[in-house]
Formats: structure tokens, sequence, C-alpha cells
């Protein structure tokens, strides 16, 4: 099944287990979700649950905090990453803060999912790969999911958690297709996972930037590299033994991330790299990122400014031209 | 519901013990007891006092980082409000919270908040909750007037008014954003305007008033109950004090404070109306002081005795479980 039927399924189930579960956003309703996730669910469960929202991030993404508070278990859905800025104040200042400053009385068991990532020449307002943000966030947990399976079992993990969990949905995955196994176990997401194994190079990558990883593996190993593709999914909390252990292995890593390079999550990654597996290193670790400009609308200056397989494989072979 | 004697000792004797402890969270901030900022709410007690007052313990608090009142009349202990900005391990948010962020889950305060506004789309969803698990709880939303520039202000009243939601609004309008006039930073001064705008009934109250203030909350209130959807209430009200400890009073006059607090404190307005109907005698007003200042003294030395929040627990309360 697709992606976007996947997540639709893991919230369609949600909210048959349980009637606290409702779905709010803009456009969820009766246009059926601005990237079809909903499409259908109002007839099913009707306008009490599957709840169509004025355009006002911050008022609704504030009112799913306080009815997660209030009891509720609310999918809060944000059309993208750019929009979800004018809620930052209700995710940053209140969700993520309430149950320490409340000294553990108050939790927020709010799931917030949105789209983000560039390729669809949206230009510089409707493109851009913020999730790095938000996992810089104490308070928060971060899912990026990168294949049908992980759309559905994340809505269902996050739905789990007492505490605020944001799901980025890359705007590219929603169409892809791949085997869905609706009764596996979900706990898995807060692990990374290894997605191709190999032996000579890690590739750490994480939601929309895991296919093209893959590719460039393809590549790789049609020129004899073996490469590791390590998918995040998790980018809070992480799983930093997981990447330790990959490049404790390979001695090398490239990180592939569609935010901009300066301060970006695969800066982190990297640091990660070097407190844990310094020693094991044979080469600097590489990052791929985007270009450091607004996403532009041309086609090929837009697919100049991403991250893409044939720049991943290049890094990695840099790498391999290193001891 | 009439206002019995008793009743009526009662708001006089909370209206006194919120000034009074003000008085000694000023103290012990220049004794350096208290850091941080600190709000304190001289002059809006009848605010706190006559609208929490006429509501329940199932309904909802939210309110702004002047909230010692709010917490007090909830019924907080005092000990662990003060432990709270001593940064005791007894504070009700552990010391993690400060004089902004107090918290009292079982009494259902949700904060002390220090985000102008953010507030109330807090209190939408807290009233989406109860609308949605078929509770009567109201939800009452306490905010400055400077929230009213903010543009969640315009998206949660239009949000509780699209779904009818129980929220009441509560305007403590005491005149000034921090430094900034209302006739300053608003075109339309009329606070009760933009709700009304939103089909939201509003109405505006001498918030100096005791009487007054509660009975415009338990009438909001029962209208609530009785027809789903928000309403919203404007009191006019004043600070005596500065905004904060740290505020040198530049945008106002002396003479402007002198004379609200000689003509309009709320305290002694109330005494006044107390007397009138021979319900507050001397000795009575007396016994209030005193039972104050005994009750406030033995607050004061819990929150001194208790142990700080130990430094293992800096990182605790992030997550409901550590995660790895």
């Amino acid at each position: 099944m697709t992606f976007r039927e996947a997540a639709k399924r893991a919230i369609r189930t949600a909210m048959k287990r349980d009637s606290r579960v409702f779905l709010m956003g803009e456009d969820v309703g009766r246009y059926g979700g601005s990237y079809a996730v909903s499409k259908g669910l109002l007839e099913e469960f009707g306008p009490e649950r599957i709840v169509d929202t004025p355009l006002s991030e911050s008022g609704f993404v504030g009112a799913g905090i306080g009815s997660a508070i209030g009891g509720l278990r609310p999918i809060v859905e944000v059309m993208t990453v750019n929009f979800s800025l004018l809620a930052l104040d209700q995710i940053v200042n209140t969700a993520a803060t309430l149950r320490h400053m409340s000294g553990g009385q108050i939790g927020v068991p709010v799931v917030i999912r949105m789209a983000t990532g560039a390729g669809r020449q949206l230009g510089a307002q409707h493109s851009h790969s913020l999730e790095g943000w938000y996992a810089h966030v104490p308070g928060l947990k971060v899912l990026t999911p990168s294949v049908p399976q992980d759309a559905h079992a994340m809505i269902l993990a996050a739905l789990r958690e007492p505490d605020p969990v944001l799901i980025f949905e890359h705007q590219l995955l929603y169409n892809v297709e791949a085997d869905v196994d609706e009764a596996a176990p979900v706990d898995g997401v807060w692990h990374a996972a290894i997605r191709r194994p190999g032996e000579r190079v890690t590739l750490i990558a994480y939601g929309g930037s895991v296919g093209k990883t893959l590719l460039a593996a393809d590549a790789l190993a049609r020129d004899g590299i073996d490469a590791e593709v390590l998918d995040l999914r998790s980018l809070r909390p992480l799983d930093v033994p997981a990447i330790v252990r990959s490049v404790e292995r390979t001695h090398r890593a490239v990180v592939v991330d569609e935010g901009w390079l300066t301060g970006s999550f695969a800066a982190e990654v990297s640091a990660r790299i070097m407190e844990g597996a310094f020693y094991s290193l044979d080469a600097p670790v590489a990052r791929v990122c985007s270009a450091e400009v607004p996403i532009p609308y041309a086609k090929h200056l837009e697919d100049a400014a991403l991250p893409s397989a044939e720049r991943i494989a290049s890094a990695a072979k840099g790498l391999l031209a290193h001891g | 519901m009439t206002l019995e004697r008793a009743g009526a000792l009662e708001l006089l004797r909370r209206m006194v013990l919120i000034r009074r402890f003000e008085a000694t969270c000023a103290e012990a901030y220049g004794a350096g007891k208290i850091r941080g900022f600190l709000h304190l709410y001289d002059g809006e007690e009848a605010v706190a006092v006559g609208s929490l007052s006429a509501l329940a313990p199932e309904d909802n608090v939210v309110a702004t980082y002047r909230e010692h009142a709010h917490a007090i009349v909830r019924g907080t202990p005092l000990g662990t409000i003060l432990a709270e900005m001593f940064g005791k391990a007894t504070g009700c948010s552990r010391g993690h919270g400060g004089s902004m962020h107090l918290f009292d889950a079982g009494r259902r305060l949700f904060g002390g908040n220090a985000i102008v506004a953010a507030g109330l789309p807090l209190s939408v969803g807290l009233a989406l909750a109860d609308a949605r698990l078929r509770r009567r709880a109201v939800t009452a939303c306490y905010f400055g007037d400077g929230a009213v520039a903010e543009g969640e202000f315009q998206e949660s009243l239009n949000l509780a008014a699209l779904w009818k939601l129980p929220v009441l609004f509560l305007c403590e309008n005491n005149r000034y954003a921090m430094g900034t006039a209302l006739s300053r930073h608003q075109a339309t001064t009329d606070l009760c305007a933009q709700p009304r705008a939103h089909g939201i009934p509003a109405e505006s109250v001498d918030g100096m008033d005791v009487v007054l203030v509660r009975e415009a909350t338990e009438r909001a209130a029962a209208a609530i109950r009785e027809t789903p959807g928000p309403r919203f209430l404007e009191f006019r009200t004043y600070r005596f004090r500065a905004h904060s400890m740290y505020d040198a009073e530049l945008y106002r006059s002396k003479d402007e404070v002198r004379d609200w607090m000689a003509n309009h404190d709320p305290i002694r307005t109330f005494e006044a109306w107390l007397r009138e109907r021979q319900w507050l005698t001397d000795d009575a007003r007396a016994e209030i002081d005193a039972s104050i200042a005994a009750e406030i003294a033995t607050a004061l030395a819990e929150a001194e005795a208790a142990p700080l929040e130990p430094l293992e627990r800096l990182t605790a309360d992030v997550y409901a479980e550590p995660t790895p």
C-alpha cells in the first residue's frame, strides 16, 4: 500500500481502538486532507472526531495541547512544517515545557503530524526541512518515517506516548508503495534501522532522504563499494548506539540531511560520531545537506539545492580516498 | 448565590491574605530568597478572589505569570507556593517553575503561563476535552489587556465561539501591557468589542469591586453551563505595584498610582461595604489580620525548612520516563 494509505490506516485503527483519539487540522475533513491522508475518515467518524480547523495554527495546535491535558488523544495535522512556525510557540514553549515546569504534574500526550521537505517545486515557503529545529528541544520526541511501514507504525507508537510527539512526513513519500504489516509491533520505531547492510562506509539518513541514500548505495555497489544505509527514524531520542556501532564497523560516515548545512541535524549526528567513534574513523565525517538558500522554485535550481544520490555517492567515494 | 456574612468575610480574608502574601514575597525578594521575575498582584485582588470564588472545583483555571493569587484562592497551600519560589523540593512545581509557573493539577490549576496569550489556545483545548467527554466544567482563562494584541487572542475567541466551547475568558485589564497603556497599543480600547464581533457575550465589570466580580462570574459560568459557548468578562482593575521587581515605572505618574490606591483599593472598598451592613467589626478585622499573619509565618517557616530540589532531579520530568 502507499505511504499515504498506511498513515490513514493507522489513524483509523487508533480511532477505532480509542474513542479519545481524534484528528484535527486544516482541511482534514471535507477536503480530505491536503495530502489526502484523511480522505474518507470524516464520513466514517463524523465531525466531532475529524475536525476541520480555521487557518489558526497557533490556536488549533494550542487547542490540541489543551485537549491532551484534558484527557483526549489528539492527532493534530499541520499542513507543512513551514506553517508549523506559526505554532512554534505552542509547541516549544507549552507542549515541550509543561511536564518539567509543573514538576511532573502535567503531561501533554499530543501527536502533531506535518509534511516536510522539498522536491515538488513549491518554492521557499512550502519546501523546507525544519525537523532538526524541533529535535533540538527537550520535551519533544521527533519521528521521521521513510517507508509505509513506519508511516503506519509511528502514528500508533506516537499515540502510546505520554509526551508530545512530532511526526514529519516527507511530501515526496506519500505515493511510495510497499507492503505494510498492520499487525507488526511498533516499539521499534524509536531505534535506527539498517536499511542496507554494508562494510565500507555508513550512509546515515532519515525520512525523505533514505530513498535517495539507498539509490546512492546501489550506485556505489556497482563501483564495488559496499555501503551501509542507516535510517535514523527517530531524531529525538536519537539512537546514538546504533550510529556508533555502525561506524565502528565501517570506519567512515556520510550524514545526509535535507536541512541546511549550517546548524543542521547532520551536524549533531556528526558530533555524536566524534564523541563516540572518533578512534574508529578512517576519514572525517562528511555531510550532504541542502544548499544554503531558501529552496528555489525552478526544477533545475531546486534539484541542485537538494541532496541527491549522486552527491551522496560522491561524498562516500571522497571518504574512501582517505587511507 | 446570595452572599451571606460568612461568605463575605471569607472574600475579605482572601483579599487581605493575598495582599499580605505579596508583601511577604517582596520582602523575600529583597532578601535574595526569591530570584528571577516576580509579578505581584496588589490592587487586583478583587478579580482573582471574586471570580475564582464563583467557580467549582471541577472547573479548569489557566492563569498568567501574575498568578500567586489564583493559586492561593484555588487552595494551593501557601507553603508550597513560597517553597516554589525558594526553589525547594516541596514547591508546587518542585522548584522547576518559579513564581511565573505555579501548577496544581489536583486543583485543576494549569499554570502560570509566561507567554502572553499562550494560555488562551490551551484553554480552548481544555474546554474541548470537557465538551467531548461530556463534562460540565468551565475553563476559566485569565489574561491581561496586553494579550488582546496577540493573534492567539483572536484565534482562540474564534475557535471557542465556532465550536461553542465552555471557555470563560477573563480579561484582567490593569490598563498597562507592562509599560504600554491600553490606548497606546489598541486601536479600539473597548475590549468587549472584539469578543462581540465573534458573537461572544461580553461584559465589562468594575474589577475593584469583589462583589460585582463575583456576581458577574457566577452569571457567566451559569450561562456557559446552561448553553454551550464561551463568555467574556473584562475586569477593569489597576496594579498598585510595579510590573515586576525591575520596573522603574516611568510610564505612569505617581499621582495616578496614589489616586488609585487612595480611592479604589478593592480591600478598603469591600471593608466599607461590609461595615455598612454591620458585617465587619474592628475585632473581626483584627482577627483576620492576626490569623493571616500566623498563616503566612507558618508557610514561610515550612518553605524555609524544606530541602532544595535535589540536583539529581535536574533533568527529571522532561519526559514521563527517562529516554535512552
